[in-house]
Order: structure tokens, then sequence, then C-alpha cells
């Protein structure tokens, strides 16, 4: 009896264990996915260098984190910012012109600027850096449980991130000007919108999440190089998508699925089957919903 | 009416005379194939030119097959490289495993066939969700198929795995490489001017649409991407047994980048852009390898920039004159002469 309990015991812990593992991944993914889906909900483009601002906030907190030496507050801010202005420029630079061509060109554009952030990157620091630790990386025991400081860190910073941009978008008046500039294209400058500010805006924020996830990934998991934002980006792509592209809720939710899936997967079968299982889980639900868990299918007309 | 079956005979008559485009492709397909085979008999081309030629080629194949997918059909496939990756598998297992050793040079074709084969086959599981799903949700489809290839490649130990699959012959020569990708050209071609055509052409402008005017929007869907991966899968079998090396990371989504923007670079729906774009961009990445790091910085600049002043690409929704047969020429000429005369009618 005693034996059989301490196994159940046991298990708890690794299930609550591996749940907390995936609220950690999770908060990741959602964080870059707000940026993806905020970006589509208001140009219905997809940002595919997102991706690679995501791992820009990653170099750029161990710039600062190596060269001015600072500490955790400070360095968390100014990669948010660098990677907020990064985004803008990106947007007024190579987005703006293309605004009013095909939609793929936009998206070529984007994949474009991603391969240019790469490389560039990867011409100055040829090779992974290590991020000096920024934080007193303290573990606690709970029962048969360990904690530790930096993923409650990342799990709360990144749920605050959220809350702060479910106020924004909600409830001020350039939160109302993003949704009603998402909601239609053609009478919202009429308004007196200012439609080119708020699509500025929208980038800087939605980057500035990316960045700020960066800077929790390169954290959690200290090694960086120039084409770490590839897969994460298309993962929280992925997420945005299943929560229905365009729907900021549900970019969190899809965020905190591909988390705990991949997590899951990985606990409990061979690692290498990670990216199979969550890819099939993935075709799996666009098949039987193909709009997203919260995504509303578009009316179709001829 | 005697007007416009004069007209018609007019451009007959340049057609043939003036242009002499009768003979072009016949004497481009006999001294290119010619070519082709003295180079690789002889020295006069080195090995790098050569092999860069066979990079062409091979990306010529994967872009016009793309441009029916993503062109044509008006899709945003980006799994591109995961058909590649099955045929490459598939050919490379056959040379390698299956084929006794001495036949291998004359089987060769039946290899790269049975590769496209396998591709086509997948292709046409890819092509089930895609008659639900269309736009984005079908690019995360067609991505997460290509991941899942890649993914199961690496575990299966037979082939390799993570560490990839060797011992491929240098099979994939000069000649073949034209052999396929004229073949690859001229089927998409002559598939894009067909009944067929159209109906891929009406999906692009309005899928509903097309279906009420009784196209048959499944049956057409499953022929693109079956026509199409069939192709990737030939490209993909050709390129293993050039580089005689392959492993599950050449085919992620890194290469599918590449290969859609050969077919953007070049401009979507165009069979000469998608030759053009796939010759420049390939060229252009060797004439800039001295750069070396550099040369992967400047070229996505270059591609925004392309995009920015010509967001269709070189040739979108154009064509050669030589590629359009001469029955769409004719409709063509024959419209504009009926604008010409009666300009509100039309509009």
């Amino acid at each position: 009896m005693t034996e059989q309990r301490k196994t159940f015991n046991h298990s708890m812990v690794y299930v609550f264990q591996q749940a907390l593992n995936a609220l950690q991944l999770g908060s990741i993914y959602a964080l870059i996915a707000l940026g993806y889906t905020m970006v589509y909900g208001i140009l219905t483009m997809i940002n595919f260098a997102h991706g690679d601002l995501f791992m820009i906030g990653a170099f750029f907190c161990f710039l600062i984190a190596f060269y001015l030496k600072l500490s955790f507050v400070p360095t968390l801010l100014l990669s948010m910012l660098g990677v907020a202005c990064l985004g803008v420029i990106i947007e007024r630079l190579a987005y703006k012109p293309l605004r009013k061509a095909p939609r793929v060109s936009a998206i070529i554009t984007a994949l474009g600027v991603g391969l240019f952030l790469e490389n560039f990157t990867l011409a100055l620091s040829p090779y992974p850096k290590h991020i000096p630790p920024l934080l007193e990386n303290t573990t606690w025991t709970v029962g048969s449980l360990s904690l530790s400081s930096l993923q409650i860190i990342v799990i709360v910073l990144s749920l605050v991130l959220m809350l702060i941009l479910d106020f924004i978008v909600q409830r001020t008046k350039a939160g109302m000007a993003m949704r009603a500039i998402s909601w239609d294209k053609t009478i919202v400058p009429l308004m007196g919108v200012p439609v080119n500010k708020i699509i500025s805006l929208t980038f800087a924020i939605g980057t500035g999440l990316g960045g700020a996830a960066g800077m929790m990934y390169a954290l959690a998991y200290p090694v960086i190089d120039p084409y770490m934002g590839i897969m994460v980006g298309w993962k929280a792509f992925i997420s945005a998508v299943v929560g229905g592209i365009g729907n900021i809720r549900g970019a969190m939710i899809g965020g905190f699925i591909l988390g705990a899936v991949e997590i899951m997967v990985a606990a409990f079968f061979p690692s290498t089957y990670r990216d199979f299982v969550a890819f099939t889980l993935l075709l799996i639900l666009l098949i039987v919903r193909p709009y997203g868990i919260l995504g509303k299918p578009q009316p179709q007309k001829v | 009416m005697t007007k416009l079956s004069a007209a018609y005979f007019a451009l007959l008559k340049h057609w043939q005379t003036l242009t002499g485009y009768k003979y072009f492709w016949p004497v481009f397909l006999i001294a290119g194939l010619a070519f082709c085979a003295a180079a690789s008999a002889s020295e006069f081309l080195d090995l790098y030119l050569q092999l860069i030629l066979i990079y062409v080629g091979i990306n010529i194949i994967l872009t016009v097959s793309l441009n029916l997918i993503n062109g044509y059909m008006g899709e945003f496939s980006v799994g591109h490289a995961g058909f590649m990756a099955v045929g490459a598998y598939v050919a490379s297992l056959l040379t390698v495993h299956v084929f006794p050793p001495g036949a291998v040079n004359i089987l060769f074709p039946l290899a790269i066939l049975a590769g496209g084969v396998g591709a086509a086959l997948i292709g046409f599981l890819v092509a089930i969700p895609s008659f639900k799903t269309r736009g984005d949700y079908l690019a995360i489809v067609t991505l997460a198929f290509c991941m899942i290839v890649k993914s199961v490649l690496e575990n299966i130990d037979a082939v390799g795995g993570p560490r990839g699959l060797l011992g491929m012959e240098k099979l994939t020569t000069l000649p073949w490489v034209f052999f396929w990708t004229v073949l690859s050209v001229w089927v998409i071609r002559n598939l894009v001017y067909s009944n067929f055509g159209r109906g891929v052409l009406s999906i692009r402008e309005d899928e509903i649409a097309s279906d009420l005017m009784s196209v048959n929007t499944r049956q057409v869907k499953i022929i693109a991407f079956v026509v199409s991966s069939f192709f990737a899968g030939i490209a993909g079998g050709l390129f293993a047994h050039a580089l005689q090396f392959i492993n599950p990371r050449m085919f992620d989504i890194l290469k599918s980048t590449d290969i859609l923007i050969m077919v953007y670079l070049g401009g979507i729906a165009s069979i000469s852009g998608s030759i053009i774009g796939a010759v420049i961009y390939t060229i252009l990445l060797e004439i800039l390898r001295p750069l070396g790091i550099w040369r992967m910085v400047l070229m996505p600049l270059m591609l925004v920039l392309l995009m920015i002043y010509r967001p269709r690409g070189i040739m979108g929704l154009r064509e050669a004159r030589l590629f359009i047969p001469l029955r769409d020429l004719v409709t063509e000429k024959l419209w504009r002469q009926k604008k010409k005369e009666a300009p509100d009618a039309s509009a």
C-alpha cells in the first residue's frame, strides 16, 4: 500500500513538474505568438521576421548584460525597447511601402527581412554565445517537487505582460483604435484614427513582447545563436494559428497548448519524437477545426 | 467576322515567318542536349561550373513545380522541401541498397522516377486537407508536413537518422538534369494552358465561384498537388545524386524558403518567371561567394528592395511569348481588337 502510494506521489510530482515546464515554454510561445497575431489582426500580414526579432531580443539581452553589466530589470526594459524600435523601423522601411501590394509580396518581404536579421547577426557573431546569469537561480524544494526561481519569474512575468497587453487592447483608446482597424480598414481612417501611428504602435508592442520572450528564453536556455529564432518563431506562429490567428486571447491559449503538448511528448516519449507528435496533433486539430480554437470562420461569398 | 479571321491569318504568318519560333524549340532542345552531353563527356566546362548548372536545373524544376501551387493556384505552400526530401530518400535508397551495383547507371532514371512517385503519393495526402482549409491555415498544414517528414527521417535509423545517407554514386549528370528540367517545364506549361489549367486559375481567382461553374475543385487540387510534388521529388532525387550525401536537415524550412524566394523573385503564375528567378538566384549566390557570409546578408536585402519596387517579382502574372500557345495568343489578339472596336462592350 505504502509502496503504491509512494509511486503514485512520485508520478504526481513528475506530472506537476512537467506542467511547470510546460507553463514556462508555453508562456514564451504565447508571448511570441501575440506579436504574430497582433500584426495579423491589424494588417492581415504574417510577419515572418518576428521569430528573428525574438532572436534579436536575446542578443540585445546578451549585449546589455555582457558589456553594460546591468541588472535584470533594466536589461529587460532596454532589450524590449531596442527590439520595439527595430520592429517599428522594419515596419516603416520594409512593410509600409507594400501595404497596397499583393499580400504575398509582403510575406516574402518579411521572409527576406528575417533572413537578413539572421545572417547579419551571424556575420557579426559567428559562434553561439553564453548569456551571463542575470539572476540568482535559487531552487526551492517543496516535498519532492523542485521549483526554480527562474521558472517562476518567467511564468509570472509573461502573465503580467499578457495582462498589461489585454488591458491596453481592451481598455485604452489606442487599443480601441487597434480593434477598430482590424474590424474595418476603409472606414476607420475617415473617423480620424491615425492609422499609421496605430500600426507602428502595434508593431512596437508586438515586437517588444517578442523581445521580452527572447530575453526570457535566453535566461532559461542560456546558449543563444542567430538561428534560434527560426524554429521557435515557426512554433509560435503555429500557436497563433491554433488559437485562431488575429485573436489575441487565442494566441495565448495556443501558446500554452503547444508548450504543454511539446513538454508532455518529451516527457513520455523519446525526445526525438517531440516535433513529430506535436505537428501531427496540430494537423489533426486543423482538420477538425480549420479556423483555430477561437477563430471564427470567415463568411465566404462570391 | 472576315476582319477577325484576317487578323488570325496575319498573326499566323507573323508567328511563323518573322519570329522563327516554329524552329525555336527543336533547335533549343537539340542544341541544349548536345551542349550538356559534350560538357559532361569532355572537360571544357570544369566540374564546378557543371555542378552550378546542375543546381540551376534542379532549382528550375523546384521553382516551376511550386509555382503551380503558389502562383497558378494561389495557395501558399511552404512545404516543398518536404516533398523534395521524400524524393531524395526514395531515390537514394533504391540506388544504394536495392539496385544491383553494376546496373545502377542504367536504372538511375527508374530511381528518380520512383522518388517522384513517392513524393506524389505524399502530395496526394497533403491535398486532402486543402479541400477545407485555405490561405494561412493551409500554409501551416504544409509547414507541419515538412517538419513531420524531417522528424520521421531523423527517427528512422535505417536511413541514417540525423546523420544522413551516404554512398550514392555521382549519377546526376548534366544531360539528365537537362532532360528532367525540360520535361517538368513542358508538363507544367501544358497543364497550365490546358482545360485543367483554367480550373487551377479559377481556383485562384475565386474558389466558390469556380465550384459553382462546375469546376471539380477537389480533383483539380489533387492533380495540382500530385504533379507539383512529383516534380519536387524528381528534383530531390537529382539533388541527392549530385551531392552524393543527404541528411534530414538539408530539407528543413530554410530550403523551402529558398524555393519560395525563387518563385516570388521570378514572379507568380509565370513559367518564364520561374526559370528566370531560379537562374538569377542560383547564379547570383555563386557569384557573390567571395563575399563569404556577407552574401547571405546582401541577398535578402536585394530581395526586400525588389519586393518594394516590383511587388510582383520580375515576371509576375506575365509570360514570355515562347511559352504561350498560339491559340492563346490569337485569342488575346482578337480580344484586344474587339476591345478597340467597341471599348465599352468588354468593360
